[in-house]
Order: C-alpha cells, then structure tokens, then sequence
C-alpha cells in the first residue's frame, strides 16, 4: 500500500536523511498510521516546546531532540524511518494548518526541529541540502573578505566565537535570509547584506525552511477548507480536528486531584461549577436529550476532564440520547465517539478538552449550542442567561461592556467573581480551570463553614 | 489580538498637561482645525506618498493600492473610526475635511479594501505592506533626565531625541541599506520614523521583529536593577561601536554631562556606582566626591570633573578586571542610547500617527526632522495651530506668496518633506516598478519562445 520513491541510492552515504518536505508523498496511508505517526511526531514537538519554555540551554536542547527523536520517530523497520518522517509531518500539517496560532506553534517547532537535524548532517550532506534549496550563493573573495576583515573579527569577539581566519569562507546574503542571526547581532551586516560564517549556514537553510513551510501551510489551509474538511467529513476530519486540540498549556485531559465526579451529583455540580458555555450545553441536552457534534465535542471532551469515567460518561449520554434516538441507535452512531474522546476506540490516545481560545473561534451553525456564550448570543439572551446565573444587575453592566469590548474571557472572568464572591486573579482561560477554580472555592467555603459549626459546638 | 493600539502619548492625562493646555490657551479647537484642514493640510503630498507610484499610468501600477491602506480617524468626542479607506485624493480630502478629525493613524495596506473586510471572511484580510515604522518617546527617558519628566520636553532633554535620530538613521541607512527615511516630529515629546522602501514595506513581522531586536541593548523586566544596558560578551558589536564612538559619546560628554547634571548631587551619582560591581572602586570615588566639593576648581564643571574621575580610575591599567572597562560604555549607554517602543516596530498592523497631524495637547504640527541637521531642530518652534491662523490672517504676507500654505511658517516644511523624501521616494518607486515590469515581460517572453518550440 505505500508507493515510495527510494531517496536513498544504495552506497551513498552522504546523501542527507533529512527530507525537506517539497511536496507531499505519493503515498497511500493506512488510518491508523496517520493517526499513530502523528500522534509521535507531535510528541516530538511538543517536547522540543517544553523544553524551549523551561529555556533549557542549546545543549541540553541538543541532548533533548536527539532522545525526543530516537524515542518516537524510529519505526520498527529502518527502511520505513523516512515514511513515517514524511508521512508524520505532512498529517500534522493538516491538523496545524487551521489557524494563525497552530501555524505559528508548528512552524516554530519544525524548524526548530530541522535545525536540530540539519546541524548533525555531515558537510557534504548539507552542502547538499544548500543545493536542494537552490542556495547558490557565492562565496566572498579575498579582496571583499580582506576590506570588512576588522569587523568580522569583532563580531566574532562579541559573540565568542572562534576568529575567522583569511581563508576563512563567508557567504554574503540579504539580512532578510538570516533574520535570528541579525536579531542576536551575530553578523556585521553592511548595506543591506550579511556576512555569515560556514557555522552559521545552518541559519540560512532554516530560514528557507521556514518560509517554504509557511507558504505551504497556507496552502494547505486553502485546500483543507476548501475540500478536504468536506470529502473527509467521515474519515479524516475528525482524526485531524482531534489531533490538533492536543496541544497549548495545561491541557486537562487528566482531571485533577479532588475531581472525580458521579452521574448523581452532576446536575448540582453544573449548577454551581460549570462555566456559562458548559451549563448551556449540559442544559440543553437534558431539555433536547439531543446535541449536535460540535457540542457533543466540547461537552464531552470537559466532563472527562472534570473527571466524569468513560462509563459514566457512557451512561450519562445514553440516558439523554436514547430519548430521542433509541438505544440502539444510540449504541451503533454514538456511543463511539465517546469512547474516541476517552481514547478507547481505534487510536489509544487522550483527547483534550477545549480551550478557551478554541471555542471562542469556533463557528457555531444553526441548531448548535457550543460556542463561546459570551462571544455567540445575542445581548438579549446572554443579559438572560447571566440572570440565571445569579449576577446581579451591576455586575451584569460590567460584564456586558466587556462583551462589548469583544474582551469575551475577562466577561467570563467577571462572571466567575459575581457567582463565586471572590476575585479571580488569574483571569479564565479554560472552561476547566474555571471548574477547578470554582470547586477550589467551594471546598474551602464548605470546610470553613464545617469549621465554624465545630467551633460552636466546642464553644457551647 | 491584531487591534488598534493607542498611542501612549494620548493616554497620559496628567497634571503637567492641564498645565501645558493653561499656559497656551489659544492652542487647540476645532474651529482652527477646520481651518487648517481647509487650507493647509497636504492632501495631494500624502496621497502620493501613499500611493508610492501606483498613482501612475504605467502598465504595472496597481491601481488598487492606495485604496487598501487602513487610515483611522480619533474625532473630538472620542469616538474613534477605524479601517476607513479611500479610493482617490479627493476622497482622502473631503472625508478629512467633513470629520476633523483630531487624530489620523496610518495603518497597513491589506491584500483587500480592509473597509470591506467582512466580505473576504472566507479568504482573510490581512496586512501586506507597511512601512518599517519606529516611535521613540520621552517619557521613557524619565529615568535619565533631570530637567523635566512625563509629558514635558525642553532644550536640555531633547538632545536625547536627537540621539536617537543619528543613531538609528544611520544604522537603516549603512547597515540595513534603507534610503527613504522619514522622521517626523510627534508633536509633542518624541519622534516617528518611517521606513518607506519597498523592502522596508514587505518585510515580514518576524524581520521586523529581528530589526528591532538588532537595536536592543537594553535588559527586559529591568525594573528592580540597577543595570540598565547590558554589554555582554569580550567585545562590542560593530554597530555599537559605531553607535559610541560617533554619536553617544560626544553627547555624552560634551552635551548631557553638564546640561543634566548628571553628577552633581549624591542621590544621581549614587545611581551611576550602582552601576559598578566593585566595591573598592564605588567606595574610593564616593570618598572623593563626598569631600571634593569645596576643593573643586569652580570653573570647571563638577559633571565633568566627577566623570573623568571615574573614567581614569576604571580605565587605568591597574584594574585588573576587564569587566569593569566595559562599565564606562555601560554608564554611557544608559544615559544616551535609543529606547524604542519595540511593539510598534514588530508588527505590520500597528497604527502611527499621520505626519502633519496637530497634536491636540499642544497645537504642535507633526512635522518632518531632517536627520542630516537634526542638532538645529527645536520643538518648542515648531508651528502650531494658532501662529499658523495668524499667519494666515496678515495681509501683509498674503501679498508675498501665491498659495496660502507658503506664507504660513508651514511652507518649509512641506517643501522640504517634498523635496528631500517625497521626490526621491516616487522616483526609485518608478524604477523599481519599471525594471520588475520588464523583467517579467522579458520572462513571459521567454516562456512564450519555449511554448513554441514545443509546438514544433
Ligand atoms: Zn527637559
């Protein structure tokens, strides 16, 4: 089923392992391996983010990649290494081609990524790289070499480099190909062009890395909206839309600590602990015993990250579906995705529950209750629901004139603070801290009432 | 969040500005801004700026092109309109005329009319062009000056200004190959700069972003250190030697040193030691200083004298440590070298204001500096609005000039915006369009010639 070119001549070693991803592979994928293959490689970036977060050291950040890599990327058989590569990126290109925020996170750790590999290819190999990216520059001549010789000593002092010698190669290109190494100052840059070392070749190529890479995500972005959201409607884009909800911040898909939630205590929790967004949705499937898959999603994905079981979370979907549609019907259209979400079915891996960011630019249609209230109803409805809530009228002013100001989460935030009493300082960014938090409160508010009544007992 | 950010200048309401407004109570209204929006404002210079020679009638002109510029209006009561766009330089004038606006921003050009942005929801409306821009402001400086803070500027700070100025035109022009630079005075406490090549106005946000970090020297989230700059590595980059050796320390010594008094009590000379990480060295020159006073020769500058105390005893062979020679240039960074506003400079959708705008705290127009005399620019005699009307009203100068902007102090202004940025700008911008036009038909020819043989 796969059709691949060999890439690799037999007896040439020299020629590089590392792809560049031109264009995409003639390749016929199996499912599961889409899904698995990216599934790796997102660990990879995902890593290489960490580590980039925590600011490890280039060479700690070296050490990183190269174990990140060795543990992931390698298949079983050698032979089929550069596969999943090429395959890997080319899914996750899909997956992060959706918006301005994925793009730049993927672009970012791509290169970061190909950088890594680039600077551990042999001299011939990347010279060989150079050329597939049509990188012809000349070299310097004595002549120009020997005129700005003072200030290539200097840059190289500044930055604790070694001393370029005078038969030391340097290549001259316009300042835009080498953006990093102009911001860090560790090029003298004259009229309009930068003078790099061989040592610095690797910021060229990954420049060129880059901008290729971020002309073909558009593209891909183009094409994803375009046709392929809606031709793989049923095989691929729910793979894809999934995937890409696995990344940014604390992630809550393993709920906390204290969270563990029952089915008999749900509705008393959605009351008190669940953000609009959520108490909506949860409120309209007890009414409807119906949700579309957008909100079957972004409910779904946050009651497993408040810690509602996969059983539970089975029997708690049932017993509304099977109102409307049967249980049978329930059993065969239904009761897969759940298992999906909790990572069950098919591929054995966790989704993530929805991000504020995510659901605020989600595109609610007609007949779907997921959404960003805050951002997606109507002044009248929203004023409604944030009664129900029991924000009081002053508070109600504030928080509409957020809404207003299209400042949709500190509007969230504001009304956490009317509902709970107390501050939220740290702001909403997730349907789930907002949960955390409120139960945090409303633990510490519990046990200092159970105090209280201790005290008096004592006291009497 | 791509948006409209305010600029600082106009947020800060504080004392010293219902001072400022007291003091010229003939300053600012909006019945002098109609009048000088009727008479004086440059429509047909902007709009040929804006247009960087899609004005044309050659083949490659892009008519379009000033149409997608995001311009903003702020009017009177506050209200602020954004993405409005125009079509010709009539329409740039009569809206302009119709709102008086008290404020116009200049935003990008977007790959579509950003007026109509609602209608690309599907294919995206996003800045394509903007030019390099850079906003440097006073009251970033406050920590530096001693004459006057926040929103005030005077003769004896504004030399800081003018650092900047030399400082960063000179790198665009040497290191980064710019050539069509305008720097315009912001009407009240600081200075724009516009970036307007072609290169300039494509580069990417992230480009951008290394240009500006290309000019920081100084540390980020240093408010609880004493280190304001920090130099590191064994030596200096070229641009910074440069920057040193031919603007900041000339300034330094000969201007800043006396005319801030940088020296001359306990408390500012406390904050340069603080800047030296070596006991024996701060203790020896604070002994100095402390009994000093009334030795000193009167005619010499306490600044001055202090300074070359510290310079000779950091710089003499006995220290054996290199760092502390680094210390000198870090002492003179600090008190000397530009601060940008970095966030304006990284991002293509950044909003600045328009030159020869009247700033409506101080009835100042924005007018253009030129960089190659920017020592002689004074801006407490930059025109305002209401000498501007005066002008307008004597009948004696009426007589002399033809149009009335050449008799108003505001004719030198836009003569030199024209002839020293404008003229040269619309020039390269034909060459550019005309030699990429050409070589494209060359391509399309040669395409054509191949397509043929093919044929055969
Ligand atoms: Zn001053």
């Amino acid at each position: 089923m796969l059709a691949v070119r060999s890439r690799k001549p037999a007896g040439y070693d020299d020629v590089p392992t590392l792809p560049l991803y031109r264009s995409a592979p003639a390749l016929d994928v199996r499912l599961e391996e889409f899904e698995l293959f990216a599934i790796d490689r997102l660990r990879v970036l995902k890593g290489i983010s960490d580590g980039l977060s925590r600011g490890k050291k280039h060479e700690e950040m070296e050490k990183l990649v190269t174990d990140l890599w060795k543990t992931n990327m390698r298949h079983p058989q050698a032979s089929e290494d550069i596969n999943k590569d090429i395959i890997s990126h080319f899914v996750l290109r899909l997956v992060y081609c959706r918006t301005e925020e994925l793009r730049k996170w993927f672009l970012s750790m791509e290169t970061a990524l190909f950088r890594h590999r680039f600077r551990n290819e042999r001299p011939e190999a990347q010279r060989s790289l150079m050329a597939e990216f049509g990188l012809a520059y000349k070299k310097v001549d004595i002549s120009e070499l020997e005129s700005v010789m003072d200030k290539l000593t200097q840059v190289a002092r500044s930055t604790s480099q070694s001393l370029p010698t005078a038969d030391a190669i340097f290549y001259k290109v316009p300042f835009a190909e080498v953006p990093e190494l102009v911001g860090s100052r560790r090029v003298f840059i004259s009229k309009g062009h930068a003078y790099i070392a061989m040592s610095q070749v690797v910021s060229l190529v990954a420049t060129h890395f880059r901008s290729h890479l971020s002309k073909a995500l558009m593209l891909t972005n183009r094409k994803w909206t375009s046709t392929i959201v809606e031709q793989e409607k049923n095989r691929l884009t729910p793979i894809v839309e999934a995937l890409s909800t696995s990344y940014l911040g604390p992630d809550y898909s393993q709920p906390k600590e204290f969270a563990e939630i029952s089915l008999r205590e749900i509705d008393d929790i959605a009351k008190s602990s669940f953000p609009m967004c959520m108490r909506h949705l949860f409120e309209k499937l007890r009414e409807e015993h119906h949700l579309k898959h957008g909100g079957r999603m972004q409910l779904g994905l946050f009651l497993k990250g408040v810690g509602l079981k996969l059983d539970d979370a089975l029997a708690f979907w049932k017993a509304e579906f099977s109102r409307k549609v049967g249980a049978e019907r329930f059993d065969k259209e239904y009761a897969y995705s759940i298992r999906h979400n909790y990572g069950r079915e098919g591929k054995r891996t966790d989704y993530t529950p929805y991000s504020c960011q995510k659901i605020i630019s989600s595109t609610p249609g007609v007949g779907d209750h997921h959404g960003c209230p805050y951002r997606h109803f109507s002044e009248e409805n929203l004023t409604a629901a944030l009664s129900r809530m029991g924000v009081n009228s002053r508070a109600l002013g504030d928080v509409m004139s957020k809404v207003r100001n299209k400042h949709y989460q500190l509007a969230c935030t504001l009304t956490f603070e009317a509902v709970h009493g107390t501050s939220c300082e740290a702001g909403i960014n997730h349907p789930n801290q907002y949960f955390s938090d409120s139960q945090m409160i409303m633990k510490s508010k519990n046990h200092s009432t159970a105090n209280d009544t201790q005290m008096q007992i004592e006291s009497s | 969040m791509p948006g409209h950010e305010v600029a600082k200048d106009d947020m800060m309401i504080d004392e010293y500005e219902q001072k400022q407004v007291n003091a010229v109570p003939d300053g600012f209204n909006s019945q002098y801004l109609k009048i000088y929006y009727g008479k004086l404002f440059p429509y047909e210079e902007m709009f040929k700026w804006m247009s960087y020679a899609n004005d044309g009638k050659h083949p490659a002109c892009n008519q379009s092109y000033f149409g997608r510029r995001e311009f903003s209006f702020t009017l009177d009561n506050d209200v602020y309109l954004r993405y409005k766009t125009f079509n010709s330089v009539s329409e740039l004038e009569n809206s302009i005329k119709e709102k008086c606006p008290v404020k116009i921003d200049i935003g990008p050009v977007y790959n579509v009319d950003p007026a109509k942005r609602h209608s690309y929801a599907q294919s995206g409306c996003y800045p394509e062009e903007r030019e390099l821009i850079f906003d440097i402001d006073m009251s970033d400086y406050d920590d530096v000056r001693y004459c006057c803070s926040g929103a005030d500027v005077c003769l004896e700070c504004w030399p800081l200004m003018t650092i900047a100025i030399k400082v960063i035109d000179t790198a665009l022009r040497d290191d980064f190959g710019f050539n069509h630079i305008l720097w315009v005075y912001s009407g009240r406490r600081g200075v724009h700069c516009w970036v307007c090549d072609g290169k300039a106005r494509r580069l990417t946000n992230e480009l951008r972003a290394a240009i500006a970090d290309y000019f920081r020297v100084y540390k980020v989230g240093n408010e609880n250190s004493h280190k304001k700059v920090s130099l590191m590595g064994p030596a200096l980059h070229p641009f910074l030697v440069r920057s040193y050796t031919e603007v900041l320390k000339d300034f330094f010594e000969r201007t800043l040193l006396s005319s801030q008094k940088i020296f001359s009590t306990a408390e500012r000379y406390e904050k340069i030691l603080d800047m030296i990480p070596d006991e024996s060295v701060t203790s020896e020159l604070r002994g100095k200083w402390q009994d000093n006073r009334r030795t000193s020769n009167a005619k010499e500058d306490i600044n001055v004298a202090r300074w070359e105390q510290l310079k000779h005893l950091l710089q003499s062979g006995k220290q054996k440590m290199q760092g502390l020679r680094r210390c000198v240039e870090e002492i003179v960074f600090s008190y000397t070298y530009p601060r940008l506003d970095m966030e304006v400079s990284k991002h293509m959708n950044h909003l600045l204001k328009a030159p020869f705008c009247v700033h409506p705290k101080t009835g100042r127009v924005c007018v253009p500096i030129d960089p190659n005399r920017c020592e002689d620019f004074d801006p407490t005699a930059v025109p305002t609005l209401s000498t501007l009307i005066e002008e307008l009203n004597n009948e004696g100068l009426r007589a002399e000039a033809d149009n009335d902007r050449d008799r108003t102090s505001l004719g030198k202004s836009i003569r030199f915006f024209q002839s020293s940025f404008l003229e040269p700008l619309v020039k390269s911008c034909k060459e550019e369009m005309i030699s990429s036009y050409n070589a494209k038909l060359q391509q399309s020819k040669l395409q054509q010639s191949k397509n043929v043989l093919a044929a055969i």
